[in-house]
């Protein structure tokens, strides 16, 4: 059939298609020596100034990581990872701040540039001085490990809101960080977190007040960018009662040769009527075509909706990285609280995926829905793999999972692992799941009305993943179906 | 990751004697084993279970008689693990098979009857014939005690068979079947299964079967029975146009635990399979499905279909289901749903405002819920002997 081979052919161009966002800032940097022990645990500690209750939680993590094995359940293959082969602190040596955007280091506005970043923002981000100005967006730019600067913190402040790299909040903010840190992800909670846990170097930190409708989005950029340095995110959301918050959470790296490890932890926290969303592009590099140097995404996300009524929505678009090993998940504790999973994870050439979400039905009236959509192109591998479990107590409890497929190519894989496990007689499961390739109808639809084939293709791939994009905020809506036509399209158009 | 030190182990191993090293080595997996998470063999643990006493033809009548069975067709009747000669006859178009088929690896249930296997049913159905009805009754009875009867069933090209596999028995022990099934090309085996073990019974049941091209297995098993209870089948459609049938009901009660774990493995292209497994589970019986397909790269236009419900009729009753795909072709048709729930309150209360009586419309609603997997059986005879002996 030519379509097909068409579509082959397409995939197979897009192998060769660069990463568009592969550039590296050659910034000064305060790296640590290589090596993970106890002394790493206590610079990163000292260099951040924290206090002793803060290195001591470290310190613990770090003992239990030491007795834990690193998971091999998922679906993926890797080779060892050294844990003493990497650098666990780098940080850009700071500078008094700049007068004008001339001042800045060229360097780093180049890297602004790329991203898109407009002009006015990057004075911003760059710690210019009076450069603050009302925008509808907050960005909390985390470059290698440490923020750069926090816009908007003003206008934030005025609301109440407090949204600050997580180190900022351990100095400033100690008893609303010791109060919740580790509540959700335990310190010990599984291999990466624990890692996570002992050697942290950033992240954000929000705090929404009681009844606060958070002004603007809030939103990060993540960037990987000193050669050898693991990036090891924490990021802490505080929801209390009746507030609202959208967190964004956006990444493009730079590329290069070495495999990457990436290990974050997210942690939100929705109390009373209080409503948290959480959105994610993630395209970091994928390594090339035979599947060398891309980033190792190991994360661990996950809500607790304490409060009666409130609502945890994870919203991903998973198009980058080697290996993605993520799950979302929501602890449905408040009675009648509300869980959303809402995922398109795109896999190409030798990427490979295993992620999903877990939601832990606790109390009664309980609602959870999960949508999961996976690409699979190329000699890629995508799995989904999600648990729905209904405890005793989760009377008249609901859920609905509805997870598709779509596979590119005769090479790659697709698999769904649902775990559905149910102690309560009035809860409500539905799952269903489908495997499929694009409809050649589909495509003889859209071809003869005049659609290339490419087109074609980028505008089934879009419908299939309508039901998730439009789960997204609209700035991040654009910028995910544009990644979208990168990781499919961008060869395939 | 192993309970080596448990007494049955030991027990077991001392019995293999030379075939009990992959037995020691393997262990008996725990729930950390990712095959066994929802089906624990603590249970199993602690005894150190011994080779069984013959049966005597009058125990073994006694447990018949209790028993819903065909009355047509042939009937061959294992006690302890034993042929009972007295009471079994072939059918008369069977003949031996001679040579060993299949070897699983890695299935606890299969290296466990390796170790210890006895000699159970070794048939060959030759080519163009059909060979009616078998009825294979396995009968267990004893305290503390264990049988691994081995089967081989090899249906050549164009043959057929209908075979009625009935588990039943009396005391505490362990019941660990082992069906070696090979359908040759355009062959159908319809594998109708019924576990109504002791109670206080174990049943670890393994069934491989190997379809060639154009054959079909096509199978029902109910799960009623035993403590606890695995029916594992590995399905492995290896040449074009192959079908498998994994369907069944499980009803469970009391403290038990009754476990329906396949996998379909689509080896070859324009394969299909249907899957239809139905649990109701009531007071506090543990339900546990877990159902994989998995299609090769080379298995393109493979058409898989699986659906998997449970009926939750207690508080303290609990269901854990995990169906899988695992696909590596492009052009395939591949689906499962699943649902959980208890039965529905406006149908209940549409029966009662007709004046049926609640404990009746319960009934009748369990019923109609079963009946989509119930009538995937085709033979009419067989499924009415099935519907008599869930309600027996």
């Amino acid at each position: 059939m030519p379509a097909v081979t068409e579509t082959r052919e397409t995939v197979g161009k897009l192998a060769k298609s660069s990463y568009e966002w592969g550039f590296e800032t050659d910034i000064e940097m305060d790296i640590a020596p290589k090596g993970l022990n106890e002394e790493t645990v206590r610079l990163i500690s000292e260099r951040k100034g924290e206090p002793q209750w803060m290195l001591d939680w470290r310190l613990k993590a770090f003992r239990a990581w030491l007795e834990m094995e690193e998971p091999t359940w998922a679906h993926i293959h890797h080779p060892p990872i050294d844990y003493q082969d990497a650098h666990y602190f780098a940080q850009p040596k700071k500078k008094p701040g700049p007068k004008s955007l001339e001042e800045v280091d060229p360097e780093l506005l180049k890297t602004y540039a790329k991203l898109g970043i407009p002009l006015h923002e990057q004075a911003l981000l760059a710690g210019v001085e009076g450069a603050e100005e009302r925008l509808p967006v907050a960005v909390d730019a985390v470059f290698d490990s440490v923020s750069v600067a926090t816009t908007f913190r003003k206008t934030l402040a005025e609301a109440g809101v407090i949204f600050c790299p997580i180190s900022d909040a351990i100095r400033e903010y100690p008893e609303l960080v010791r109060k919740y840190l580790g509540t959700v992800v335990p310190a010990g909670d599984n291999f990466f977190a624990a890692l996570n846990s002992a050697v942290f170097t950033d992240g954000s930190f929000v705090y929404i007040p009681e009844g606060v409708r958070c002004p603007m989005e809030l939103s990060t950029y993540f960037r990987i960018n000193a050669r050898n340095t693991g990036q090891f995110e924490r990021t802490l959301i505080i929801a209390e009662d009746r507030a609202t918050v959208s967190y964004l959470e956006g990444c493009t790296a730079p590329q290069r040769d070495e495999n990457q490890l990436h290990a974050a932890v997210v942690e939100l926290i929705a109390m009373e009527d209080a409503s948290i969303k959480y959105s994610t592009v993630q395209n970091w590099y994928p390594g090339d075509d035979e599947g060398r140097g891309g980033i190792y995404n190991f994360v661990t996300k996950r809500g607790i909706c304490r409060g009666a009524r409130s609502k945890i929505s994870w919203t991903q678009v998973e198009t980058g990285s080697a290996i993605t090993w993520k799950y979302p998940s929501c602890v449905l504790a408040g009675e009648g609280s509300v869980g959303e999973f809402y995922s398109v994870a795109v896999t190409n050439n030798h990427q490979q995926a295993d992620t999903g979400t877990k939601m832990i039905h606790l109390a009664p009236n309980t609602r959870s829905t999960i949508i999961a959509k996976t690409i699979s192109a190329g000699h890629s591998d995508s799995t989904y793999r999600g648990l729905v479990r209904m405890q005793p107590k989760a009377r008249n409890a609901r859920n609905f999972t509805q997870c598709d497929s779509l596979l590119i190519g005769d090479q790659c894989g697709a698999h769904t692992v649902p775990y559905i496990e149910s102690r309560n007689m009035t809860a409500r499961v539905e799952h269903e799941a489908t495997t499929s390739k694009i409809s050649e109808d589909q495509l003889f639809y859209c071809r003869s009305r005049g659609l290339s084939e490419e087109d074609a293709v980028g505008l089934i791939v879009n419908g299939f993943c309508r039901e998730v994009l439009k789960e997204l905020p609209m700035e991040f809506a654009v910028e995910a179906q544009k990644l979208l036509q990168i990781s499919l399209e961008g060869s395939v158009g | 990751m192993t309970q080596n030190a448990a007494p049955a182990l030991e027990a077991f191993v001392a019995r293999a004697a030379g075939h009990g090293a992959a037995l020691a080595e393997t262990g008996l997996p725990t729930r950390r084993v990712e095959a066994w998470r929802y089906t624990p063999l603590r249970s199993i643990a602690d005894t150190a279970w011994q080779k069984a006493a013959p049966l005597t033809t009058e125990t073994a009548t006694a447990l018949l008689e209790r028993l819903v069975l065909p009355e047509t067709g042939a009937r061959v009747v294992y006690g302890n693990g034993e042929l009972l000669d007295a009471l079994s006859a072939l059918p008369e178009a069977v003949r031996q098979a001679s040579e060993n088929v299949s070897t699983l690896k890695g299935v606890f249930s299969a290296t466990l009857n390796t170790a210890l296997g006895e000699r159970g049913l070794d048939i060959r159905v030759p080519a163009g014939t059909d060979a009616g009805l078998l009825t294979l009754v396995s009968l267990s009875d004893g305290q503390d005690v264990s049988t691994h009867l081995q089967h081989r069933i090899v249906l050549e090209d164009g043959a057929s068979l209908t075979l009625y596999d009935v588990s039943a028995g009396e005391g505490r022990y362990i019941a660990n079947p082992r069906f070696d099934i090979v359908v040759g090309k355009g062959a159908t085996l319809r594998h109708v299964k019924v576990q109504r073990e002791s109670l206080t019974g174990t049943h670890l049941a393994i069934v491989s079967a190997d379809v060639a091209e154009k054959g079909e297995y096509d199978s029902f098993t109910l799960n009623q029975g035993s403590s606890l209870a695995r029916h594992e089948a590995v399905v492995t459609l290896g040449a074009p146009h192959a079908m498998a049938h994994v369907n069944g009901v499980q009803i469970v009660d009391g403290q038990r635990l009754n476990d329906l774990t396949s996998m379909i493995h689509h080896a070859a292209p324009d394969g299909s399979s249907r899957q239809t497994v139905k649990t109701v589970l009531s007071e506090a019986g543990q339900g546990v499905f877990q159902g994989k397909i998995l299609v090769d790269r080379v298995a393109q236009k493979t058409d898989g279909y699986q659906m998997n419900q449970a009926l939750l009729l207690s508080e303290r009753a609990q269901i854990n289901s995990k169906p899988e795909l695992e696909i590596y072709a492009d052009d395939v048709k591949c689906s499962h749903g699943a649902t959980v729930g208890a039965l529905d309150d406006e149908q209940l209360f549409y029966l009662r405002s007709r004046g049926i009586p609640e404990a009746e419309a319960r009934d009748i609603l369990v019923r109609a819920f079963l009946i989509d997997a119930l009538d995937l059986v085709a033979d009419e005879g067989l499924r009415d002997l099935l519907l008599r002996s869930m309600t027996s």
